[in-house]
């Protein structure tokens, strides 16, 4: 499948190099609006068409990608959704805007294969909310809270002028993905120097009857489904149970691959970014095959 | 005249493990209100949103609490905390609606910029603002100005230089706030939070006001986290003898302090081997409790957890992390 990033930042450039490891997706288009970017310079040397028009650009071209994946801005998301629509481009949103609805690889994604736009909530609710799920499908859970740490020098000026949206929409993501009847989220920003790796901390509210070794083992499970796509996500301890409730340790190492192994959080959104993109050419694949 | 904030019906919400009833917060701040002090801060110890699994839930619901504190005030303001990550916009409003004219919005003291949308909203509300730099032990004082000057810019009317481990020392604390009157000039005031971790919180705080700080906290009865926080009483005490106008009756709060709130408090707050440990090693002052509780939970020493805690360079907000200390602790002591 033909494939073209929009936004040429830290995500951007990240998603490129695991786009080109992809043996179903072919990266051939990297555009953005800032001349100076080391992303499109690096595509370029790639050998991806690049160009700083932006999205503008991307859909004037004879030929047009199958998928898109937007590593822009919300607002810039919210403007280009519909002309991606209109051109008949399937488009993954790893922008908070929600035009299409929320997917969590390892939860959700068979349900979304074939809608035109998918959302991938935040970088903290990929890391958690398959946590929640995966303590949800064995028993009910009233509440569910999450705490992201990140280095700072890993959250970018977008995350940091929105912050509330981090914590809004990871909330929504716990509740509607996670199984969470009501779902918070907190995030920690630390500038530690050598910086910190991402970890994040799992609460989950459970019956005072449920069983430790159920929920124990359908966390490992889950731990085993997300490692398959994010190879540096680990469990830091066994899940421990208090009166009510259930707590998880994880902590993401990145691949490294454009950025620092330490921003995790930036890995896990490019990692499902491209496990989504993969899903969608397979699943296209096998209709084009019984077609 | 300096300004003084009272703030054990916030900080001193650690201290009670977030347990407030209604009654506790309208009786003291009607002795608070009656001892003449200005501004009187509630809210969950980890400011708006804070109940949590993470930081500990709330016995009463914060807004309900803040609602009773404003009826209850005949002169005082009330002020809210806000941690940007923790709380979100709405719960200003929120607590706006229930009668808060001061927001005070806390970050780490070098992520100043995740407070700027909080500002923003703020002020357009006709809110008061304060914005607490916190941690400032870990900063250098030019390092501290720019982060000030961040917040100043964003509608910020007084930055507080805040001793969140109660790590700093005299001259270290003239020099940073200094370094924010210097960088902020007639842009915004400059105030001081500190505690008491290393017994100076209130040597302390004089040294923020002659160093120019124009507002000072303290909590009655030193009822905050760790050591607790400076004792109001006894700054108001020593400003009446240094000659600063507070507009506080000394005989009125120190009658509060005894009558009012030692009765509140679960019990003093001790400047004890864990607060020592906090103050020398620089760890945020909430801590302590949470400590407490792990070290119990999983049999290990709570000022090892302290200690760790301050090596592993944790930041307000990450109690989390304390539960992983513990279990490496404990595998530590298996092996």
């Amino acid at each position: 499948m033909k494939a073209a990033i929009v936004g040429s930042g830290n995500i951007g450039t990240d998603l490129l190099y695991k786009l080109l490891r992809s043996p179903v997706l072919e990266p051939r288009w990297m555009v953005g609006i800032d001349p100076a970017s080391e992303g499109l310079r690096r595509a370029a040397s790639l050998g991806l068409e690049v160009s700083v028009e932006g999205a503008e650009w991307l859909l004037r071209q004879d030929e047009l990608p199958d998928i898109v994946f937007e590593a822009t801005s919300a607002a810039v998301h919210r403007a280009n959704a519909p002309r991606y629509a209109e051109a008949g481009i399937r488009a993954i949103d790893l922008t908070p805007a929600a035009v299409g609805p929320y997917v969590v690889p390892p939860v959700n994604l068979g349900e979304h294969k074939d809608v035109p736009n998918i959302n991938l909530i935040t970088c903290g609710g990929q890391a958690t909310i398959p946590m929640v799920h995966a303590v949800s499908r064995v028993v009910p859970v009233p509440y569910a809270e999450i705490v992201a740490s990140v280095a700072s020098v890993s959250a970018g000026p977008g995350t940091r002028a929105n912050i509330d949206e981090f914590t809004r929409t990871t909330s929504r993501g716990i509740e509607a993905i996670g199984g969470a009847e009501r779902g918070k989220a907190i995030i920690v920003l630390n500038p530690a120097d050598p910086p910190m790796i991402m970890r994040d901390t799992i609460f989950c509210a459970i019956p005072e009857d449920a069983d430790p070794d159920a929920i124990t083992d359908s966390i490992a499970r889950m731990e085993t489904d997300i490692r398959s796509y994010v190879p540096g996500f680990r469990l830091l301890s066994e899940p421990q149970f208090d009166t009510g409730r259930v707590s998880i340790f994880v902590e993401i190492e990145g691949a490294g691959d454009f950025l620092p192994a330490y921003a995790g959080n930036l890995d896990i959104m490019t990692a499902a970014a491209t496990k989504v993109g993969e899903e969608i050419a397979h699943a296209a694949a096998d209709r084009h095959v019984t077609a | 005249m300096l300004r003084l904030t009272d703030t054990s019906l916030r900080d001193g919400s650690h201290h009670k493990r977030h347990q407030f009833t209604v009654e506790d917060v309208r009786s003291i701040v009607a002795a608070l209100d009656g001892a003449g002090v200005p501004v009187i801060e509630v809210t969950h110890g980890d400011g708006l949103g804070g109940s949590s699994f993470n930081y500990g839930f709330s016995l009463t619901p914060e807004q309900e609490l803040i609602k009773v504190a404003a009826d209850t005030a005949q002169q005082a303001k009330i002020a809210v905390l806000m941690l940007p990550g923790v709380g979100v916009k709405d719960d200003i409003l929120v607590s706006q609606d229930n009668g808060a004219s001061i927001v005070r919005i806390a970050t780490h003291c070098t992520e100043a910029d995740v407070s700027v949308q909080h500002f923003a909203l703020a002020r357009e509300r006709g809110l008061e603002t304060v914005g607490f730099l916190m941690m400032a032990h870990s900063q250098p004082p030019e390092a501290l100005a720019k982060q000030a000057r961040i917040m100043a810019d964003a509608g910020c009317q007084c930055v507080y230089v805040v001793d969140s481990a109660g790590a700093l020392v005299l001259e270290q604390v003239s020099d940073r706030v200094s370094a924010l009157v210097a960088e902020l000039g007639d842009d915004a005031q400059v105030g001081f939070h500190g505690h008491e971790n290393l017994g100076l919180s209130v040597a302390n705080s004089v040294a923020a006001v002659r160093a120019g700080a124009q507002q000072i906290d303290g909590s009655v009865r030193g009822f905050g986290a760790g050591a607790g926080n400076t004792p109001l009483e006894a700054f108001v005490g020593v400003c009446d003898k240094l000659g600063f106008a507070t507009g506080v009756d000394f005989f009125k709060i120190v009658d509060a302090a005894e009558d009012v709130v030692r009765p509140v408090m679960p019990e003093e707050c001790l400047l004890d081997r864990m607060a020592l440990m906090m103050g020398y090693a620089g760890v945020y002052s909430s801590f302590l409790k949470h400590a407490y509780t792990q070290a119990q939970r999983y049999g290990v020493s709570g000022a090892q957890i302290l200690v760790r805690a301050g090596e592993r360079k944790l930041v307000g907000g990450q109690e989390d992390q304390l539960i992983d200390i513990a279990l490496e602790l404990s595998r530590e002591k298996v092996r």
